[in-house]
């Protein structure tokens, strides 16, 4: 780890003002991503500015038919919530899911969408539930959010707040494991939501993403008959030494299916 | 029988401390005065050096020292030695390319040890080896094991053409032949022994102290045998006398066979304390321990049985390519040759076995000893050979083997590759194994898992292995430099407790239990009046250390004899108080008594007055402290069979071992809790390996498998309960009846594994590690082939 300054803020417009003012400055949530990354010398940001203290990040309520997940909401208190298990079980077995107890009890929602690591679980839940990202600065829908391989559509000084997710008549996650790191190989989840059903990939590609051939065999009914028909693009898979493009794609399909069955 | 001796379940005398946070790591000793030193380790597989630059690391904040190969030639310390000598083909030992600790002109693989820098602090240490220049001229690779001995390959070394080690035929090679030209039916297999990286939960670690007053070095190491690293240190690198030289082996985290070796860390660390003048302290991160431990496994291998028409064996066959990585690592050269092509047998009456083994060099971390070492590589490769046998002569698994057995008569039995078995009784083993794994349910079981759409098969491996290393004229006639014995002494107080020194080390044995528990036995001492120490050359008399399921096998029996002879000395010493004949004196349960009287005196008495001797017989000495030194006359041979079953889904190659069963000979237990640990933990490895760990380089020799995030160790979720039972045998051989378990289930697990993954696909072979894609593609192809 290099050196560098840590900054503790209280309240969003701190954290913004504190990142304004850094010369190279990293916000940090969990710090289960940033951290290692540091440990590694592959980050070396001149101020962290850590998140830990601003109340306004936390909390989980159900408002107007949708589930609101504060940022800085741990994965253990997304899976333990009352709340998001009622509303959105299946977004509460995904939280339960990742990683160790270790990470669940630091790692946030905020940090997991804002890293968009390709191998991450969350998006691939707030793409399929059309969720809407609440920043520091405007309301982001899902599908503009994740732009690319750990890059998404935030600013440098932008801070995600909340997540939006709207209730869902069905919902349903799957995830392939790597065997080693645990996380998505792949990962799809499936819900149906006012009518539609709609399928967000994680894991597959570089960047998480909508379906939309999975949704068109589907014809927004829970019905899996079409997938194995269904021809995925191989040659945008991610292909290392744990899965094969190929292996992938046919993953994501086993993973559809398994998910739709998983609503009913 | 006594409730703490042998046989009974004592809980670890150890883990009071363990769990309570106050073990004693290499990384917990903290000593006035520390530096902290980093590797500069190459990012290269294969480069020359043109320079080293140290001025930006030697300017930087808290630096101390920057010292390169160049400082370590002048000062006249290494090169690192390879203890094993194996003679090539040409009747010339085998190519032992030069390995020096800090490299000199050229990097050999992406890790190799270029220079260390040593500050006031780590993380100052860290920042300054970013600042050492080096100038490389990068050259092409050698990576692959099966080709690395290609012609128009890069050669590594210049004293290795062909980057070959050596070429090492073993074996009846005409007798082989014929066998095979008369056969009734041949079979053959190709397969690959994957490498592994070992992965103790401790890194490796060093901390050198040099004392100008006595002009003495003391190294706290993380080792597994801290007087051989004082050998080799002092007499082959140069770096102290023994006498002045201590090595300490405190609590260590593990071993697996990767902190036996003498590695560039620990001498560099040695000489540079002495050479600042301060104490230096490196502690490895798990980045280093996967770059530059030694790596385990890694062969690739054609292996053919011809059968007679009743499935009989006729004699076996075998090719291999052996990786040793870049550089010979201590015992490296034994592994492939030694300890492999000598388990050809198995647990088979295989008249005639003939082997050729080429170790090659590459641009790879160097390979050598990895829990059971050579056995497992041996044990795959003859177990999966039989499963393919079986299907070849339409026989049941079992029953292929149970024709090939040798019988259980033929003990002492003399293998056509130089072991003589001790004792066994394989058929017991694999009925009790069956028993176990409800064989006989399996096609039920099987029919079930189908109606769940999944494939449900069975595998089995009737293993043997040899232990107790080892009978030193044995092994000092294949070429070890050193002898194999081991010592003990065991030292009552004048108050009666005892101290027993071993010249074992116990890195999660759990040699301080077993090791009280046989004092405990023999000469009736309270378990709690015991204490069992190792691990420091000044505390300890010279051993040999553990590894090879030695530790109870040879040690157990020094220190068997060692109180054999306090009895003795105690006989006298009671029959005098006693006012009896010696020849009257009996002992048992912790008392010298007087035959056919009441009339008897304790141990701890009779310990008192030897050092007390106010009253005493005459001629004998005072003090009641023994010591013994154990040379085995032969290997143990702990065999047994180990039966997995396993549950495929076919639409993603998911593995699950559903069903896991172990009968195991291990002669007689001394501490059964123990044993069943050591065997979930073997089988663990061996799961591990079949299933999950595969140490992956990229063309460019760029270590894939880094970190834990793309190396898959077994976890508690990847695994069943186990089944265990034991089918003992007593080995005539060893005075205590034991054989040793350490790596019996990381060498009877991967063919089981692997067994039943074949059998639930139907498919001929699949290699190692067996992961979702490799199966499913299996899978897919089984499914093709019968539709
Ligand atoms: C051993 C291990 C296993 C894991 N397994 C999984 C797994 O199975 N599945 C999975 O999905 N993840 C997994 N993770 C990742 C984990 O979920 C992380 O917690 C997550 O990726 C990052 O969250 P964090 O709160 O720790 O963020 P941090 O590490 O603190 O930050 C990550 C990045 O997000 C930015 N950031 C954080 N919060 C905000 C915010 N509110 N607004 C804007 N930017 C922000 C930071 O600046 C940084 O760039 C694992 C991690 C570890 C260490």
């Amino acid at each position: 780890m290099y050196e560098f300054n840590y900054r503790k803020v209280d309240s969003v417009a701190a954290a913004v003002e504190a990142m304004q003012q850094a010369e190279d400055g990293k916000f940090v949530a969990g710090g289960q991503t940033m951290l290692p990354t540091m440990k590694h010398r592959l980050a070396s940001p001149s101020d962290l500015i850590d998140l830990g203290g601003v109340a306004e990040l936390t909390g989980i309520s159900v408002e107007n038919e949708n589930l609101i997940v504060g940022a800085m909401t741990t994965h253990a208190a997304v899976a333990a919530s009352a709340e998001v298990q009622q509303a959105i079980p299946a977004l509460a077995r995904l939280a339960g899911n990742i990683g160790d107890p270790a990470v669940r009890n630091r790692g946030t929602l905020g940090g997991s969408i804002a890293n968009h690591d390709p191998a991450a679980d969350y998006p691939a839940a707030v793409i399929a539930l059309g969720a809407t990202v609440q920043t520091s600065k405007r309301a982001i829908p899902a599908e503009e959010f994740f732009t690319g391989m750990f890059e998404t559509a935030l600013k440098d000084d932008e801070i995600v707040t909340s997540v939006s997710f709207p209730l869902p008549e069905a919902a349903a996650y799957m995830k392939f494991e790597n065997p080693a790191s645990r996380y998505a190989i792949v990962g799809v989840f499936v819900a149906k939501t006012g009518g539609e059903v709609r399928v967000g990939v994680t894991g597959a590609t570089a960047c998480a993403h909508r379906g939309f051939r999975l949704e068109a065999a589907l014809g927004g009914e829970l019905d899996a008959g079409g997938i194995d028909a269904v021809e995925l693009p191989v040659e945008q898979m991610n292909s290392d030494i744990h899965a094969s493009a190929e292996y992938r794609a046919h993953l994501v399909k086993v993973m559809t299916k398994r998910a739709v069955e998983a609503c009913q | 029988m006594n409730e703490n001796g042998i046989g009974a379940s004592v809980r670890r005398k150890e883990d009071q401390r363990f769990l309570i946070g106050k073990g004693n790591y290499t990384d917990d000793i903290n000593v006035a005065g520390q530096t902290h030193a980093v590797f500069v380790r190459s990012p290269h597989a294969h480069a020359e050096i043109k320079g080293i630059d140290c001025s930006g690391a030697l300017a930087a904040p808290g630096v101390v020292a920057v010292l390169t190969g160049d400082d370590l030639a002048a000062d006249g310390i290494g090169p690192l030695i390879c203890g094993v000598t194996v003679t090539s083909d040409d009747g010339e030992p085998h190519r032992a390319p030069a390995h020096p600790a800090l490299a000199q002109g050229k990097v050999n693989y992406v890790g190799d040890h270029v220079a260390i820098v040593i500050a006031e602090t780590r993380a100052q240490a860290r920042d300054a080896a970013e600042l050492v220049d080096v100038d490389y001229n990068v050259l092409p690779a050698v990576i692959d094991t099966g080709s690395a001995a290609d012609s128009g390959q890069q050669q590594i070394h210049e004293v290795a053409p062909d980057n070959v080690c050596y070429n090492w035929p073993f074996g009846d090679k005409d007798g082989v032949e014929a066998a095979f030209a008369g056969a009734h039916k041949v079979s053959k297999l190709d397969l690959v022994n994957n490498r592994m990286v070992t992965n103790p939960m401790e890194p490796r670690a060093a901390l050198g102290e040099y004392n100008p007053g006595t002009d003495e070095i003391t190294l706290h190491l993380t080792t597994q045998n801290p007087h051989v690293h004082r050998l080799v240190l002092s007499a082959f690198n140069q770096l102290a006398p023994e006498h002045k030289l201590r090595v300490v082996g405190p609590d260590v985290g593990g071993g697996f066979g990767a902190k036996i070796f003498v590695y560039a860390e620990e001498l560099v660390v040695g000489w540079a304390c002495r050479k600042i003048k301060r104490p230096v302290k490196w502690n490895g991160d798990r980045t280093e321990a996967f770059l530059a431990d030694a790596h385990g496994r890694d062969h690739v291998s054609t292996a053919e049985m011809a059968m007679d028409e009743n499935g009989k064996f006729l004699a076996m066959r075998v090719q291999t390519q052996a990786n040793l990585g870049a550089y010979l690592s201590t015992f490296s050269t034994m592994v492939p040759s030694y300890l492999y092509a000598f388990l050809l047998a198995g647990q088979y009456s295989t008249p005639l076995i003939y082997s050729e083994v080429k170790a090659v060099f590459t641009n790879t971390a160097p390979v050598d000893a990895c829990r059971g070492a050579g056995r497992p590589e041996a044990t795959y490769l003859v177990e999966r050979l039989v499963d393919i046998c079986a299907a070849d002569m339409g026989l049941d698994p079992a029953e292929i083997r149970r024709r090939n057995f040798i019988p259980v008569d033929a003990f002492p039995y003399q293998t056509p590759v130089v072991q003589c078995y001790d004792s066994g009784d394989y058929p017991a083993a694999l009925d009790k194994a069956m028993e176990l794994a409800d064989y006989s349910g399996f096609s039920a079981r099987a029919e079930e898992a189908k109606s769940r759409g999944k494939l449900r098969g069975i595998g089995l491996s009737s293993y043997v292995e040899a232990c107790g290393i080892a009978p030193s004229a044995a092994v000092g006639q294949l070429g070890a430099g050193v002898g194999l014995w081991e010592s003990a002494q065991v030292r009552f107080n004048p108050t009666g407790n005892v101290q027993v020194f071993t010249g074992t080390h116990s890195h999660g044995q759990g040699h301080e239990t077993t090791f009280a528990q046989l004092v405990c036995d023999q000469l009736g001492v309270p378990i709690e009046n015991i204490e069992v120490i190792h691990g420091d050359t000044a505390k300890t008399q010279f051993g040999m250390g553990t590894y090879g399921s030695r530790s109870l096998a040879v040690g157990g029996v020094a220190i068997a004899r060692a109180c054999d002879k306090l009895i003795a000395k105690g006989k006298k010493i009671a029959a005098h108080a006693l006012e009896a004949a010696e020849g009257d004196i009996e002992f048992a349960d912790g008392n010298f008594s007087v035959a056919g009287t009441d009339k008897a005196m304790n141990i701890a008495e009779v310990a008192f007055t030897a050092y007390v001797p106010h009253s005493y017989p005459e001629g004998v000495e005072p003090g009641f402290d023994e010591n013994a030194f154990f040379d085995p006359t032969n290997f143990s041979f702990p065999a047994g069979t180990h039966i997995c079953e396993v549950e495929v889904d076919p639409d993603t190659g998911v593995v699950e071992v559903v069903k896991y069963s172990a009968v195991d000979d291990f002669g007689r237990l001394i501490n059964p809790m123990i044993v069943e640990g050591q065997v979930h933990g073997g089988i663990a490895h061996g799961v591990g390996q079949a299933l999950l760990e595969g140490c992956s380089y990229d063309s460019e020799g760029q270590l894939i498998t880094a970190s834990y995030m793309d190396y898959a160790m077994p976890r508690a979720d990847n695994l069943p309960s186990f089944d265990i039972d034991y089918a003992p045998t007593n080995p005539p051989d060893n005075p205590l009846g034991v054989k040793g378990c350490g790596e019996a289930g990381a060498i009877g697990a991967p063919p089981a594994v692997i067994n039943a993954i074949s059998n639930a696909l139907g498919v001929r072979h699949i290699d190692m590690p067996a992961t979702p894609e490799t199966v499913w593609r299996a899978a897919q192809q089984a499914a093709a082939v019968s539709a």
